[in-house]
């Protein structure tokens, strides 16, 4: 896959750097690779992050620097779904133990793995400011809450049938 | 019914659209502000309200936005910070999802008070469904003349944009989300100089919390003076407190900081107690990073009085046998729960967020999670104790930014408070595996004020 954008993402690139003063255009290193993330396969691969470069006129360590520190650039493939659950003090409080517990065997994988049908992968994250509706997880955009075995096994039957 | 400032409207359908925030009174603090006050005024009328930062240091707003240097030619800058990111907190995403223009409103009075025409509100990246919500509002601000050129007429010019985090708990420390909005790694920068001087892009700058942006619009609409008649001596107005762990309703409270401690935990009005009939163990009342105290003293102070939902009830005690108010992230543990792992968990935070710029941070905080993993797993020494309590004054005040204090002191609370917790734990390394410690005695009434020092 060619790494290239698409005319409206280079329009919404353009509207980025428009955001920051003259010259600042570094500032929008941190959106654009959001957007690299959502447009080449969910995660960030060398050749991606040396075209973010190209098009902010950085260099690429500038862009390798801050894409291995922040947690939500994916630095190797991820699953078409990304389950992301929230395993920090409120959420342990509230019972995410079980359901990461829940969720490795129902998808008989371990944490940090991906289903070999490509389709799931799950991971534990660090506290995502949900603490009052734990116990949670981020999947995509949005965050699905007050998570129990039942609502894991219907998330996981919608994104099949949404996926076939 | 407690008195409300932000979230007395919160109720009104629609709110979060602008005809209806504007129908009902919205706005009419940026109209007050921008045609009939100058910035100093504002700047006056914020100093008098008694405000304190909101994000958890408590520091008085008014006051950090008098040490703006305001060099003639080079633009000022006003950052919010919706990098919300602490344990137990999610009070800003509160207020941004459900009545977005306020936000709106707080930074366009404030950024006529300080002179930016230029603002940025930067939210954590996990909330990624939040900017769309901002960004539709600062257009339909746009659309009704409240930002972009000469607005409402005053010759003031304002522009808002939103950035988006990538996952970084560290970018809450002001100097740290200035790097990330510059585009680099979230490292903290070593002060002086301070933002205030020297911020984004090297100008000066002015980083406040959502929460406080905020209440800059009851400020105007009702006076600094009227705004401090809200809550107890030094803790004016009203806090966002979010609570959750074992309630009954966990969700986000706007007290006036007038109640107690107990009310906010028992009173159907707030949390409605603790599910199940089970009885309060121990809490963290103002984020992770603020010290646990156990029933007995969250409750009472160590004098025996009645613990309030202020900074300075909170306080009271100091490390000793008090904690913090914080960012009013409100963590409530049951009979059930288990220090040891909790501070754990905590411990496995802090070292995933450490930027890795400090050595005391970087290494100590692994070493604390690694220690606190083994005595939780039934494979600890009562050596390892003493080892945690070592690693934790290494790292308090040996570092560039509050990350390191913020690790160390909820281990350092967690073994001056639970000690014999942790102990058990040793001494019981098969038990410790298959059940928690309980409730022990940590909600039973202090005997003696000498015995908790």
């Amino acid at each position: 896959m060619a790494v290239q954008f698409s005319e409206e993402k280079l329009n919404k690139v353009k509207e980025i750097i428009a955001r920051y003063p003259e010259g600042k255009q570094k500032s929008a290193l941190i959106p654009v690779l959001h957007l690299a993330q959502e447009s080449f396969g969910g995660w960030l691969s060398s050749e991606t992050m040396d075209y973010v470069a190209s098009l902010l006129q950085i260099t690429p360590i500038e862009v390798y620097e801050v894409a291995t520190f922040y947690s939500m650039y994916n630095l190797k493939p991820v699953g078409k779904y990304l389950f992301e659950v929230c395993h920090t003090g409120p959420c342990m409080v509230s019972g995410s133990d079980n359901i990461i517990a829940y969720i490795k065997e129902k998808l008989g994988i371990d944490v940090g793995e991906t289903t070999p049908d490509g389709l799931f992968t799950l991971k534990t994250v660090e506290c995502l400011g949900a603490c009052g509706y734990a116990p949670m997880m981020q999947l995509g955009k949005f965050y699905k809450e007050h998570l129990t075995k039942e609502k894991v096994d219907q998330i996981i039957a919608e994104l099949r049938a949404q996926a076939n | 019914m407690g008195r409300k400032l932000l979230l007395d409207k919160a109720h009104i359908e629609g709110i979060r659209y602008y005809d209806v925030y504007r129908k009902n009174g919205g706005y009419a603090a940026a109209e007050k502000a921008l045609k009939s006050m100058s910035p100093d005024q504002v700047t006056e009328e914020v100093k008098k309200s008694g405000l304190r930062g909101r994000g958890g240091a408590g520091f008085p707003t008014g006051l950090k936005w008098s040490f703006l240097a305001k060099p003639e030619g080079v633009p000022r800058y006003l950052v919010c910070n919706a990098d919300e990111s602490e344990p137990g907190t999610f009070k800003d995403r509160y207020l941004m999802e459900f009545i977005p223009h306020l936000l709106i409103e707080g930074l366009l009075i404030s950024s006529f008070a300080l002179g930016a025409n230029r603002t940025y509100i930067y939210i954590r990246g996990e909330y990624a469904w939040i900017p769309d919500i901002l960004e539709e509002a600062i257009a339909d601000a746009h659309k009704n003349g409240w930002l972009g050129k000469n607005i409402q007429g005053t010759g003031f010019d304002l522009d808002i944009y939103v950035q988006r985090g990538a996952g970084a708990y560290i970018c809450g420390e002001e100097t740290a989300l200035i790097e990330s909005l510059e585009g680099k790694r979230g490292n903290p920068r070593i002060k002086p100089p301070f933002p205030a001087v020297k911020g984004l892009w090297q100008s000066p700058t002015v980083v406040n919390n959502v929460e406080t942006l905020a209440a800059v619009v009851p400020i105007i609409n009702i006076g600094g003076d009227e705004y401090s008649k809200f809550g107890t001596g030094k803790s004016t107005g009203t806090k966002l407190i979010s609570a959750c762990g074992n309630l009954n309703k966990p969700g986000v409270y706007e007290i006036d900081m007038s109640i107690s401690v107990e009310e906010f935990i028992y009173s159907d009005e707030y949390c409605g107690g603790i599910p199940n009939g089970k009885r309060l163990k121990a809490c963290i009342p103002g984020g992770s990073s603020v010290p646990i105290l156990p029933a007995n003293l969250l409750l009472k102070t160590a004098k025996g009085e009645t613990r309030m939902m202020t900074y300075e009830s909170l306080n009271d005690g100091g490390f000793a046998t008090g904690t913090m108010m914080g960012s009013g992230g409100f963590i409530v543990l049951d009979e059930d729960q288990c220090v040891v792992r909790h501070t754990m968990s905590l411990a496995r935070f802090y070292h995933h967020e450490s930027c890795g710029q400090c050595s005391p941070c970087r290494e100590g905080t692994g070493w604390m999670k690694k220690v606190l993993l083994n005595i939780e797993n039934g494979k600890g020494k009562m050596s390892d104790i003493d080892l945690l309590w070592d690693i934790q004054r290494k790292i308090e005040g040996n570092t560039i930014c509050p990350l390191g204090d913020a690790a160390a002191w909820p281990v350092a609370a967690a073994i001056r408070h639970f000690r014999d917790e942790f102990e058990w734990h040793v001494t019981n390394p098969e038990e410790a595996v298959k059940r928690n410690f309980g409730l022990a005695h940590y909600a039973d009434p202090l005997p003696v004020v000498a015995a908790v020092v």
